[in-house]
């Protein structure tokens, strides 16, 4: 990492995180979320989203390169830390080890998902209901995904949690509790969402 | 009846650059004894636990009632000072290992010169040094000299440091002691007006940014000084400096 750079870095991964990252995360979950109200629904949303102009360029700034960054940077910092939950298990330890687990955990399913979808499209594929209801035709990827999902909605909702510490919004004691509580909520909203929506193209 | 002994497993190292081992020790009891008390018994008959004579374990203490920090080491897993352990409140055998995330130099002492480096770089002091009397400071108001002085009781102790899983030999991290000195002498009617020499600090390599909010530090410390408090209390004066620079100059 370059010299004198390292407070800038970590904030700056701070809040990819939420912005554009996690705006991104709960983006996609609603538009996949479309698909309960059956595949036109879904094929409906995804055509909106083939419409955005620039759709590329917005790709990339937007997505692919703070995704990039963010995971990255964030190997850097989960392997800098010696874990010790075994003589330290204190709650927010135990959370500190999970979000470096699930960090790592939603960046090979991102690699993957992308592999299994982005790619395809790049090579003259449409993306549609059946592209995923093929997916998940298969019980292997849907253990998965729902794997990669409740992995990711994990690391963006106590991510939050850290945005608030990192940025000095929850500074006492009280506002970081009530903040973990905030952000459980969000856990299970998200999840219900994602996995909600995986499982409308389970057919 | 069978004398009542205490059963120590102590991890070992004769010099700084040897394999540490463990050795264990059954030395007889005697009511409200300490760990440090227990130490000494091992000085004056060092007799390991199978009969042998060995070399005095090796430690450091100083104040004996929790405010030097010298006597820090691990026992029975959770770094704390061996003054304040008392026997009769700890589960036997009882562990005794050197804070490791420190250079062990022998046995249970170890080197805390990257605390004493940390507080050099962040200037955790107030600089009054003159060739005259500059006259009185300015006060300070009661509420905040009430927080201040709990800020205050940090003895450089390590504890932090240890229970802290960023401050390990990948990593330079100044540790939470140090952050919250920041907030302690940056609050200070005098210190001040030093304050951004202190920011930039810790806006440095190996500065606050390094902390990963595992909490441990608040959970571990022997004072109970509000170390999470402090940090996110400074990650918003860092923020705050960071913005004014880049904006304003």
């Amino acid at each position: 990492m370059a010299k004198g750079h390292s407070f800038l870095s970590h904030r700056l991964h701070s809040l990819l995180g939420l912005f554009p990252i996690g705006l991104f995360l709960l983006f996609h979950l609603t538009a996949n979320y479309q698909a309960t109200r059956g595949p036109e629904a879904f094929n409906t949303a995804a055509g909106l989203i083939e419409n955005v102009p620039f759709l590329l360029v917005v790709e990339f700034v937007f997505i692919y390169i703070p995704i990039l960054f963010h995971a990255v940077y964030g190997l850097y910092i989960a392997f800098q830390a010696k874990q010790n939950v075994g003589n330290f298990g204190y709650f927010r330890n135990q959370l500190f080890l999970w979000q470096r687990l699930t960090g790592i955990i939603t960046l090979i399913f991102i690699v993957w998902h992308v592999w299994e979808t982005r790619i395809p499209k790049a090579m003259g594929a449409e993306v549609n209901f059946d592209m995923m209801a093929n997916i998940l035709s298969n019980p292997v990827m849907i253990v998965f995904y729902a794997i990669g999902i409740i992995s990711t909605t994990f690391h963006f909702s106590n991510g939050i949690w850290s945005f608030l510490v990192h940025w000095g919004i929850t500074v006492g004691p009280r506002s970081q509790r009530i903040a973990t509580y905030f952000t459980m909520v969000v856990f299970v909203i998200v999840t219900f969402i994602g996995l909600r929506a995986m499982s409308a193209f389970i057919v | 009846m069978a004398e009542k002994l205490i059963h120590l497993i102590i991890t070992r190292q004769d010099s700084p650059d040897s394999t540490p081992y463990k050795e264990e020790f059954k030395i007889p009891y005697r009511p409200n004894m300490n760990v440090i008390g227990a130490l000494m018994e091992i000085q004056r008959n060092p007799v390991n636990a199978q009969g042998q004579k060995t070399a005095p374990v090796n430690w450091e203490s100083n104040c004996l009632e929790e405010v030097c920090g010298a006597c820090s080491m691990v026992i029975n897993g959770k770094p704390r000072q061996a003054c304040s352990a008392l026997i009769d409140k700890l589960e036997q055998p009882i562990r005794l290992e050197p804070m490791s995330t420190f250079p062990v130099q022998r046995d249970l002492s170890i080197d805390r010169s990257r605390m004493f480096d940390a507080l050099k770089r962040v200037k955790a002091w107030v600089p009054i040094d003159g060739t005259h009397d500059l006259g009185p400071g300015p006060r300070m108001p009661e509420v905040e000299r009430q927080w201040a002085y709990e800020l205050s009781k940090c003895m450089t102790c390590g504890v932090c440091l240890e229970a802290c899983p960023n401050v390990n030999s990948k990593s330079d991290f100044i540790g939470p002691f140090a952050i919250s000195q920041v907030r302690l002498f940056n609050q200070h009617p005098t210190g001040m007006m030093n304050k951004h020499e202190r920011l930039e600090a810790l806006m440095d390599d190996g500065g606050i940014a390094d902390c990963g909010n595992s909490q441990n530090c608040v959970q571990a410390c022997p004072k109970g000084i509000p170390l999470t408090t402090s940090i996110a209390h400074m990650n918003k004066e860092t923020i705050k400096h960071g913005l004014k620079k880049f904006f304003f100059s």
